[in-house]
């Protein structure tokens, strides 16, 4: 294995990482399902490449002025969606992503459908690595806070929430917004890892993936969604060698997955220091009193 | 226990398929009916071979492994065996650059032949020119896969013309030679190639004279184009100009047909295939093709029976592009007389070899092949029939 190509495979994890983490936070912890996060990643990358091209500011400005654009989009969008209920509001994400690739195909200053060729070529694994860190610790002390308990109460019984005073549309608005942003910078970095973007890039089938890590690495799990991207990203590179039964390998690997572990990869469990010490524990507690783990 | 089980089972799933892949495929398969040699040169290629391209990847990949085999049986590349390494990228722009990042550092490629789609093709360049290897595009249309602002990409190359080269000749004969002055465009707003088709036959139209009186758009994926072949009916045209491809083609014939519309129609390279025939024989009649080359040409027919015989399949239009490519690829590694990925790149800039498409001569200041003639071709009681070549300044 070639450092060159291992590198290339870590560069885009850790982009799918990214938007992975921020659907985490709408699917995973705030309970409502998203089809159309392509669409936010897809309004990132083409204002990031905007402002590192044309208004030619440093990356990371234009990153976060792509985060933020997503951001201002989610923020249009969830007024207009966010009182939809369940599935609702999932047609009306799927709606909206088309949406936004059928614009960018439309407007011919950023290539249209043919594609915006040349855009920098910023993105680097150290870069990635940062932001990705930061995206990650910023999740896990949002999800510890207040504003985190509440989503989670929301995902859980939004009724009840609602009941004892939650702003339960203001979560929800909080929550898609933070979780565009994520979507946005993703996007950003995207755009300048492949020198090149195009509407197609950004079709149902990204957002539908996204989706597909988060349940695979279990809902409600931050560390869930890292290892879920991370292993989903490298693993139709690692069966090249199945050539054309590549996808059909790599589906059936994922719906082994799923079934025999229906709750995902961590299953709303988390990797921390602590929860290792007592894994660890539990084994060797295990050993000596020769139980068995069978069950529940 | 069965929890356990399965965890168990599915681990070694995991560890199988890592050590599974972290071993690449041995070249045994690829080069066995030539003599045993010491020396094998790599090849790569890429291109779908799943998803909705699948089928003209698969024909790519096909062409590209003959082609080198029958190399292979002659003696090979300057004395070495070739070996042919074919990645898929499922027609995404990111896998795309995975399989070339693969291919030239872990497989150490001389060259790369494919992608046939333009989005991949622009999206690899920058990769290509990080390992310098040179890459030979097969149906890539879209100008920016070689240039890009003026500046040539010094990693690129193509064998096939161009979108407003295929757009211009598509006008300039339907004005010149057909004579016709009305002409009304129906077009995949969500696709990237017929976006560029459109754009220079409306430009090429509008110069020569004519008239585009309804310019209608549809997406990808849609069945239904009635309520824009209406508004074309309205604007009652000569000529309806359906850059996209042949699945569309066909419902948006038979559909346009169904309406009453008489007017003659015309397309480019995404038409050829016999599913269009099967599916709309009657309602393509008496229509125009812009093509690579004509397909009865005797020429052609070798390569044509060779292909069958082999793999019991039609040549899709991608098989000949890929044909060219190889050929062209051959001609610049004798040209160097070397393998050497900087060497064959400084080759194929000034290579100029015969294709079953036509003369390629490559430009240094384009990378495309220039002064290919397009073929122009009727469909007459469901035949390819051959009417000229053609070409436009």
């Amino acid at each position: 294995m070639n450092w060159f190509y291992i590198k290339g495979i870590l560069i885009l994890s850790g982009i799918n990482l990214l938007a992975v983490l921020g659907l985490s936070l709408l699917t995973g912890f705030t309970g409502l399902f998203s089809f159309g996060h392509a669409g936010f990643m897809a309004i990132g990358a083409y204002t990031t490449a905007v402002m590192t091209i044309h208004f030619h500011l440093p990356f990371m400005v234009a990153l976060g002025v792509g985060g933020l654009a997503a951001a201002l989009a989610s923020l249009i969008i969830g007024k207009l969606t966010l009182n939809l209920k369940g599935d609702y509001f999932c047609i009306a994400t799927l709606g909206l992503g088309e949406a936004i690739r059928l614009i960018l195909d439309n407007v011919q200053y950023f290539g249209g459908a043919r594609g915006w060729p040349g855009i920098p070529l910023h993105t680097s694994l150290l870069n990635v690595f940062i932001i990705d860190v930061v995206g990650i610790v910023f999740l896990a002390f949002l999800i510890r806070s207040r504003h985190g308990r509440n989503m989670i109460a929301i995902r859980e019984e939004e009724l009840a929430s609602q009941i004892i005073g939650i702003d339960v549309f203001k979560y929800k608005m909080k929550s898609l917004m933070i979780s565009a942003l994520y979507a946005g910078v993703a996007g950003g970095l995207y755009g300048h890892y492949l020198g090149f973007l195009q509407p197609k890039m950004f079709q149902i089938i990204k957002s539908t993936e996204l989706t597909i890590i988060v349940i695979f690495g279990g809902l409600g799990s931050i560390s869930g969604s890292a290892l879920g991207a991370v292993i989903l990203t490298a693993l139709p590179e690692a069966l090249r060698s199945f050539d054309k039964w590549r996808l059909v390998v790599y589906g059936a690997a994922v719906i082994f997955i799923m079934i025999s572990r229906p709750q995902g990869l961590m299953g709303g469990y988390e990797i921390t220091p602590t929860n290792i010490k007592c894994f660890l524990f539990r084994f060797v507690k295990k050993d000596k009193k020769h139980q068995g783990m069978g069950g529940r | 226990m069965r929890r356990r089980i399965y965890l168990i089972v599915l681990a070694a799933l995991l560890v199988v398929t890592l050590g599974v892949a972290g071993c690449t495929p041995k070249p045994a398969q690829e080069n066995t009916a030539g003599p045993a040699s010491a020396e094998v040169v790599k090849v790569g290629w890429i291109g779908s071979l799943t998803g909705d391209q699948a089928v003209w990847g698969q024909c790519e990949l096909n062409t590209v492994k003959m082609m080198f085999e029958e190399i292979n049986a002659k003696g090979g590349l300057l004395g070495k065996q070739v070996e042919v390494i074919g990645y898929d990228t499922r027609g995404d722009a990111a896998e795309a650059v995975n399989a070339v990042k693969r291919l030239t550092s872990q497989d150490k490629v001389a060259a790369i032949i494919g992608p046939n789609a333009s989005g991949q093709a622009i999206a690899i360049s920058s990769v290509l020119e990080e390992m310098k290897v040179p890459d030979i595009a097969t149906v890539a249309t879209n100008p920016k896969v070689t240039v890009v602002d003026g500046n040539v990409k010094p990693f690129n190359f193509r064998v096939c013309f161009i979108d407003p080269y295929q757009g211009a000749v598509a006008a300039g004969y339907a004005v010149d030679v057909l004579n016709l002055k009305k002409a009304a465009i129906l077009y995949d707003v969500a696709d990237d190639y017929s976006q560029g088709l459109t754009e220079f036959f409306e430009k090429t139209f509008v110069e020569k004279g004519g008239e585009i009186v309804a310019k209608e758009a549809f997406k990808s994926g849609d069945v239904d184009f009635r309520p824009q072949l209406s508004k074309i009916k309205e604007a009652n045209p000569e000529i309806i100009f359906m850059p996209y491809f042949f699945k569309e083609v066909a419902l948006s014939a038979n559909q346009a047909r169904e309406l009453g519309i008489n007017a003659v129609l015309m397309g480019g390279d995404g038409w050829p295939s016999d599913v269009l025939i099967e599916m709309a024989k009657d309602a393509i009649e008496g229509s125009y093709i812009v093509n690579h080359l004509d397909f009865n040409d005797p020429e052609v027919q070798g390569f044509k029976d060779a292909y069958k015989a082999k793999y019991g399949l039609a040549v899709e239009l991608n098989g000949y592009m890929a044909y060219d490519a190889v050929k062209l690829l051959e001609a610049a590694v004798n040209k160097a007389n070397s393998v050497d990925p900087i060497t064959i790149k400084d080759a194929l800039e000034t290579s100029s070899v015969k294709g079953i498409t036509g003369q390629i001569t490559i430009s240094k200041d384009t990378h495309n092949p220039e002064g290919k003639d397009a073929a122009i071709i009727k469909m007459v009681n469901g035949e390819y029939v051959f009417q000229q070549k053609y070409s436009t300044k």
